[in-house]
């Protein structure tokens, strides 16, 4: 499906959230009332889960207060364990005592948020939150959306591009807001990359696996190699670039309907809690 | 991998034979054979191979890689074969290919091809003019509210 483009953008969680439509409802009343929903669960999941605001969830819990979990939290932990788990430690959302949860809820929401888009029948959709973004086409064989890819070392150019008609790509670097990323292993602010793209099914995992890879610093590519169902390129530090892709999707997790955005269901509901 | 060694003068073509490369149960690719080349320029410079990939069935964008003084990889084009689209990477020390794998593979049945659509990111030269190109989104290191106002994206949205 091609046509206008109909696009918005809203800042939320201190982030440009853009959105594109296009198709039946691109530039209708069920098209913006929809682009609205989306933004009203990002406001909702950032009251919740932004270390930036003091009376978030998180930042109550991690100044020591008793709470019930938000609504969301057991969800996002238990993603949470799930990244450390396979990454061997490289994506970790405890700092001591403190939860720090930036790393999972952006894609996680952004992915989430999208289902009030793809609720609007006839319409494909690419939802952005802050370069990392979400792709769908009504028809699954329909016209993809292209995806530039900003090359870290010049934010001004692109260094790739790539098709997706549904499915999702994560950036994660340094390029815009300097080093946030540390390997909880050894500490250190990896250094060996300067960005790590993932494209894979949804953006919940695709996000998490940028920013587990790139905190591996030399090692991101041979386990992003190990992933899944997905593929990408790394950019090194001296401007080398290397695409990967991982091997193809383990089936005998996916559910027959194959709807790739359900393979993530993690069964482990854990709650790291407070240490001692 | 059987491993090739070249000695590099001026240019070089590389003929890739993919010998059935069996993705999942069983599927055309397992009794067939696919050519693709690649081919690149090399230096005498010490600079690494900058790629252009061409195959036999016709394809647009052109793969490269690597400025490295050592080690580098090339990513060829996608070669749409008649089971579905074939990209192969080299990886190579100085002169040396030490390395082909395959990125990029047909899949035998319809639901591997639904499960496994991503297409890899196609590497571009050129300054990209966001407002002019075909681009609709772009991802990168997250930006913030400040930085947005100078994002591609932003131009984009502005388009």
């Amino acid at each position: 499906m091609t046509g206008p483009v109909w696009r918005a953008v809203e800042q939320v969680m201190g982030l440009p959230i853009s959105v594109a439509l296009r198709g039946r409802h691109a530039a209708t009343a069920e098209g913006t009332a929809a682009w609205e929903r989306v933004v009203a669960d990002l406001r909702r999941v950032d009251r919740d889960f932004s270390s930036y605001r003091a009376d978030s969830w998180v930042s109550r819990h991690n100044a020591g207060e008793d709470l019930p979990p938000a609504a969301g939290v057991d969800e996002v932990l238990a993603l949470a364990e799930q990244a450390c788990l396979e990454s061997g430690g490289a994506f970790d959302v405890r700092r001591g005592n403190a939860l720090d949860l930036d790393g999972v809820v952006k894609g996680w929401a952004v992915e989430r948020a999208a289902r009030r888009l793809r609720e609007l029948d006839g319409t494909d959709f690419c939802l952005s939150g802050g370069g990392d973004l979400t792709c769908w086409t009504a028809d699954p064989d329909g016209s993809p959306w292209q995806i530039g890819i900003e090359h870290p070392l010049d934010p001004a150019r692109l260094i790739a591009r790539v098709p997706v008609a549904r499915g999702a790509v994560a950036t994660s670097g340094t390029a815009h807001r300097g080093a946030h990323i540390v390997d909880p292993r050894s500490g250190r602010v990896p250094n060996a990359a300067a960005s790590v793209t993932v494209v894979g099914p949804d953006l919940t995992w695709a996000d998490i696996d940028a920013t587990a890879a790139f905190a591996q610093g030399a090692g991101a590519v041979s386990w992003l190699r190990s992933r899944p169902g997905r593929n990408g390129l790394v950019v090194w530090a001296d401007g080398r670039v290397e695409t990967w892709a991982g091997p193809p999707p383990d089936r005998s997790t996916a559910p027959d309907d194959a709807d790739p955005r359900r393979w993530v269901s993690p069964s482990r509901s854990s709650w790291p809690g407070r240490r001692p | 991998m059987k491993k090739i060694v070249l000695a590099l003068a001026g240019t070089v073509s590389v003929v890739v034979l993919l010998f059935g490369y069996d993705t999942s149960t069983s599927g055309p690719m397992a009794t067939t054979s696919q050519s693709s080349v690649i081919s690149g320029g090399t230096g005498s410079s010490g600079t690494g191979p900058s790629g252009t990939g061409s195959s036999d069935s016709g394809s647009s964008d052109s793969g490269s890689s690597g400025t490295g003084s050592s080690t580098s990889t090339v990513t060829g084009d996608v070669a749409q074969t008649r089971w579905g689209p074939v990209q192969v990477e080299l990886t190579l020390d100085g002169d040396t290919i030490t390395n082909v794998s395959v990125v990029q593979y047909p899949n035998g049945n319809g639901k591997d091809q639904e499960i496994n659509t991503y297409a890899l990111p196609i590497l571009v030269q050129e300054t990209i003019d966001a407002q002019s190109s075909d681009i609709d989104m772009v991802s990168g290191a997250t930006v913030t509210s400040v930085g947005y106002q100078q994002s591609l994206q932003s131009a984009i949205d502005q388009a």
